[in-house]
């Protein structure tokens, strides 16, 4: 955690966490007292004073039932980007794995969409599931699916997963692969000669060893899903139709900057903050961390 | 170059003391050993001396300065590391100029200095590779090339042999022997090793726990340890040690076993006291068996050409006893060998301190 | 391969080109919409082979305003802001993390560990969620419309100073000790010894930053209400709003397609790059 030898005693090192450490105070934790401050007060109706209110906010947030089926919704969310995402890189991994010659062709070939940012995935989505122009409703059509994600929530949502997870593949691939090509040869090897065939192997052997890599994977997922996936949902559906693509960030920013509701907004930030540390913690516990204290 | 002082030197993490005031005076060009077990704080000592770690008591001098509080830069040491701890982004050229380009040494100066010392050390033809494109021995060279170059008034050795394989070793422990002859810098040279420890330094430090146990040179060491550590961490196999007493009269060792083993001289001081006594395994002589001192039953043989380890039990005591006989000697387990020794290389032991006392 | 299979080798080609493709398939359709004019795509079904018009919307989306009514900046503007955010925040993530980092690594001085968990909890504090109080903060600060509170606000890192961190807790300690015995002092040693030693390291932690920093789309949104100042980004955005008016979808995918390929191009040239900085940041 520490090197053995130091330099001797000075106000170098301040120096040096200086600038870190200014911009976290700054922007971090000044924020972030902020909106724990504001979550347990309730501004009045001309935003000039405010009144200490207990826990009054987190009640509000969890007796309304437009939050909690938010909440609730999050979570569907993020467990389908995950499913539809990690599963579509665990078979194209499991491939790419068997590949000798070429593996990073494909690989370059399946990673890029990570470097496409949310919104510009959500506006080729949307533009391709657009209902009157768009090149897939035209095709369901024929299939006698009528496709308007303007209007139906489910099929905003499924839109909303498919774009999210088409970006989120290359991440899970990359950790896939690495996961198999971390399994040593000779464990393959063993199981091919006690008579295991390759669907066999991949099921009692790759599978099982690659369940770190799993359970790290679903931990990303969930906080890509959480975060990241703002900009796809502002540009596909924002939230809508009636709130049925609304996540937990989303609702943040629309009931703070266009509700301008500071403490319920705080309170939900709060709230958010609790799941983030959760997941953090939960990763730190769990998952054998190269970081020790 | 200098000699260096070590007056009650200690070291301590918190209350945790490790090196327990530790005495001794290291002579202007001469090669001295620190040899002990894992943690017994040799590298500590020899750490401290560089400055790397703090004295926490005592002075350490080199020459006739007091270093205690000076930066390693400015003692005019040199170290090589275990791990050789080169600058891997840097060339062999750069690795070994690099402390003079830092003291400001002139541009010519350095690269003279630099290509002399790789004269010596045969690396002239590597001066250009980066050090990943050299075997562990050249690596070890380049190691001490840095620390030649810098023209210090001491060496400082941290175990430099332990990462190369064995025929390497011998290789290279000759050439440090060579290059601190020719140098004639005063040099500390931290080992676990038994041979390093017994062929290299003119004299040889044990320690234990952080405590001296003994300094002395190698032969002294060997002939004569002073406890009953030193006598079995020196000497491969160890010497074996048998619980005994002495005889009313001060004469004779006494085993469990009931042998009666005549001593050179009569300790009469510790007449009828329980007391250790070592014998080395290549002094035991086999005799025949009116004449023998020791009757040993062969547990496990070992075959080794030249010649032959016997692990045996004193008959019946349980105790064991390793002999080392010249040459092949056909045996099998559970055979009867008779030995006998000269007293001279008796070492008797006080069974509490564990000093000697003969 | 541990036996050989021939048939399963063919499958095993065969999913993965279906997968390229499938990944592929909604870039092609967005280059295709580049190559066509406004009428073309005004009407069912929309092609699925490239046109005639490319250059043409080149021409008019990097050199034009972007779309009709939706008031954007010449796209050339906004992607040199986004280069220059994505810039300051690599540049800046970088040069703050690895000093901390060093500082943390190789000094030991009272409050070490109280600023060794500051920058930790950083971790758990993204952007999203203490989005409102921090945008008062850089308004307070006058930082609104500026490359500063585009950029600043992004630089501090957990993530960034621990790979540091863990980069220099895997440098051997006699390296220092060498170093010192040689005479180097604290800056020296980090000049001449870790930063070329951590050379790839910033070059994966760039990749990485970069592209975060180009897709960095929230922030720009809140902290940018001047449209000189806004990003490539954000500006597909604005023209999905507009387009429900007038359907220009050759113009959004043409800027859609410029707007991703700096951090395209950045992760395939500098792949092996990019592996190790994910891999390493996030692990």
């Amino acid at each position: 955690m520490i090197k053995r030898v130091h330099f001797p005693a000075s106000p170098l090192p301040y120096l040096l966490v200086a600038p870190q450490i200014v911009i976290t105070i700054v922007f971090f934790l000044w924020p972030a007292g902020q909106a724990f401050y504001q979550s347990f007060h309730i501004e009045d109706a001309f935003g000039l004073g405010s009144e200490f209110v207990w826990f009054e906010n987190f009640e509000v947030l969890f007796t309304d039932p437009l939050y909690l089926a938010t909440f609730w919704r999050t979570i569907l969310f993020s467990a389908l980007v995950a499913v539809v995402s990690m599963g579509t890189s665990l078979v194209l991994a499991a491939f790419a794995d068997r590949v000798i010659r070429g593996a990073t062709f494909y690989r370059t070939l399946l990673i890029w969409p990570y470097a496409i940012a949310p919104v510009l995935a959500g506006a080729i989505w949307s533009f391709m599931f657009h209902p009157t122009l768009g090149i897939f409703p035209y095709f369901l059509e024929m299939a006698g699916i009528d496709w308007n994600h303007y209007m139906s929530g489910n099929q905003a949502m499924a839109l909303v997963v498919l774009a999210a997870s088409w970006k989120q593949i290359a991440y899970n691939f990359l950790f896939y692969l690495a996961g198999m090509q971390a399994i040593p040869k000779s464990v393959i090897e063993a199981a091919a000669i006690d008579g295991a065939g390759p669907v066999y192997r991949f099921r009692t052997i790759i599978l099982p060893l690659l369940s770190p890599t799993t359970f790290f994977l679903l931990i990303i997922n969930a906080v890509y899903a959480f975060f990241d996936t703002f900009g796809i949902i502002h540009a596909v559906t924002k939230g809508g139709p009636a709130s049925s693509t609304t996540t937990l960030v989303y609702k943040v920013f629309t009931d703070g900057f266009i509700g301008l509701d500071l403490g319920g907004s705080a309170a939900q930030s709060i709230v958010l903050m609790v799941m983030v540390i959760a997941l953090t913690v939960f990763q730190f516990r769990y998952i054998e961390r190269k970081v020790e204290y | 170059m200098s000699k260096i002082k070590f007056d009650y030197v200690r070291k301590s993490y918190g209350p945790n003391e490790v090196i327990h005031g530790i005495n001794g005076t290291i002579e202007d060009g001469e090669f001295v050993v620190i040899v002990g077990p894992s943690g017994c704080g040799k590298s500590t000592l020899l750490r401290m001396v560089a400055g790397l770690e703090t004295i926490t008591g005592g002075e350490i001098k080199i020459g006739e300065k007091v270093v205690n509080k000076l930066e390693p830069a400015k003692r005019s040491i040199a170290m090589v590391f275990q791990n050789y701890a080169l600058y891997p982004h840097m060339t062999v050229f750069e690795n070994m100029s690099y402390g003079l380009k830092i003291r400001k040494v002139p541009k010519a100066e350095i690269k003279r200095r630099v290509e002399e010392t790789a004269e010596i050390l045969e690396l002239t033809p590597y001066l250009k590779r980066s050090p990943r494109e050299l075997s562990g021995g050249q690596r070890q060279r380049v190691a001490m090339g840095r620390a030649i170059v810098r023209e210090p008034e001491v060496f400082l050795f941290d175990e430099p042999l332990s990462n190369l394989d064995a025929k390497l070793r011998v290789q290279m422990r000759l050439e440090i022997k060579k290059l601190q002859e020719r140098l004639g810098i005063t040099s500390i040279y931290v080992t676990h090793d038994q041979v390093e420890a017994m062929t290299l330094g003119h004299r040889l430090m044990v320690l234990n726990g952080g405590n001296v146990e003994q300094f002395g040179t190698p032969i002294d060491i060997y002939l004569k340890p002073e406890t009953l550590f030193v006598a079995t961490f020196i000497g491969s196999p160890a010497m074996n040690i048998l619980d005994g007493r002495l005889s009313d009269d001060g004469t004779a060792a006494i085993l469990t076993t009931g042998e009666a083993i005549q001593l050179a001289k009569p300790l009469l001081s510790h007449k009828g006291q329980a007391i250790k006594l070592g014998m080395r395994p290549e002094h035991l002589i086999r005799c025949d068996a009116d004449k023998a001192l020791l009757y040993l039953n062969a547990d496990v043989v070992e075959q080794l050409g030249a010649d032959t380890i016997l692990h045996a039990n004193l008959g019946g005591s349980g105790e064991t006893v390793i002999a080392r006989i010249d040459g092949v000697v056909p045996a099998a387990s559970g055979e009867r060998f008779s030995f006998t020794i000269e007293p001279e290389n008796l070492h008797v032991f006080d069974s509490d301190k564990g000093k000697r006392i003969n | 391969m541990v036996e050989n299979r021939p048939f399963l080798d063919f499958v095993t080609h065969l999913v993965l080109i279906v997968g390229i493709l499938l990944v592929a398939l909604p870039i092609w359709i967005m280059f295709v919409a580049s190559t066509h004019d406004a009428v073309r795509m005004a009407h069912v079904p929309l092609p699925l082979l490239p046109g005639g018009q490319f250059w043409e919307n080149l021409r008019l989306t990097f050199f034009g305003n972007g779309l009709k009514g939706s008031e954007t900046a010449a796209v050339w503007q906004l992607m040199l802001n986004s280069f220059i955010m994505a810039m300051m925040i690599s540049i800046g993530k970088i040069s703050i993390s690895i000093l901390s980092a060093y500082a943390i690594v190789y000094f030991r001085f009272p409050l070490r560990m109280t600023f060794f968990w500051m920058i930790f909890i950083t971790l758990m504090l993204p952007v999203e969620v203490r989005i409102v109080p921090t945008f008062e903060v850089v308004a307070n600060l006058g930082m609104l419309n500026s490359y500063w509170g585009l950029s600043v606000p992004l630089i501090a890192s957990a993530t960034a100073t621990f790979m540091f961190r863990q980069v220099f807790l895997t440098i051997p300690d006699e390296l220092l000790e060498s170093a010192r015995i040689d005479g180097a002092g604290p800056m020296r040693f980090f000049f001449d010894m870790l930063l070329p030693l951590s050379r790839t390291n910033i070059a994966a932690l760039f990749v990485i930053v970069f592209i975060y920093g180009w897709n960095q789309y929230l922030w720009p949104l809140l902290v940018t209400t001047d449209q000189s100042m806004g990003t490539i980004v954000i500006s597909i955005k604005q023209m999905l709003e507009a387009e429900t008016g007038s359907p220009q979808w050759n113009v959004i995918m043409m800027t859609a397609l410029l707007a991703m390929l700096p951090p395209v191009a950045v992760v395939i040239g500098m792949q092996k790059f990019f592996v190790k900085g994910l891999t390493e940041t996030e692990k």
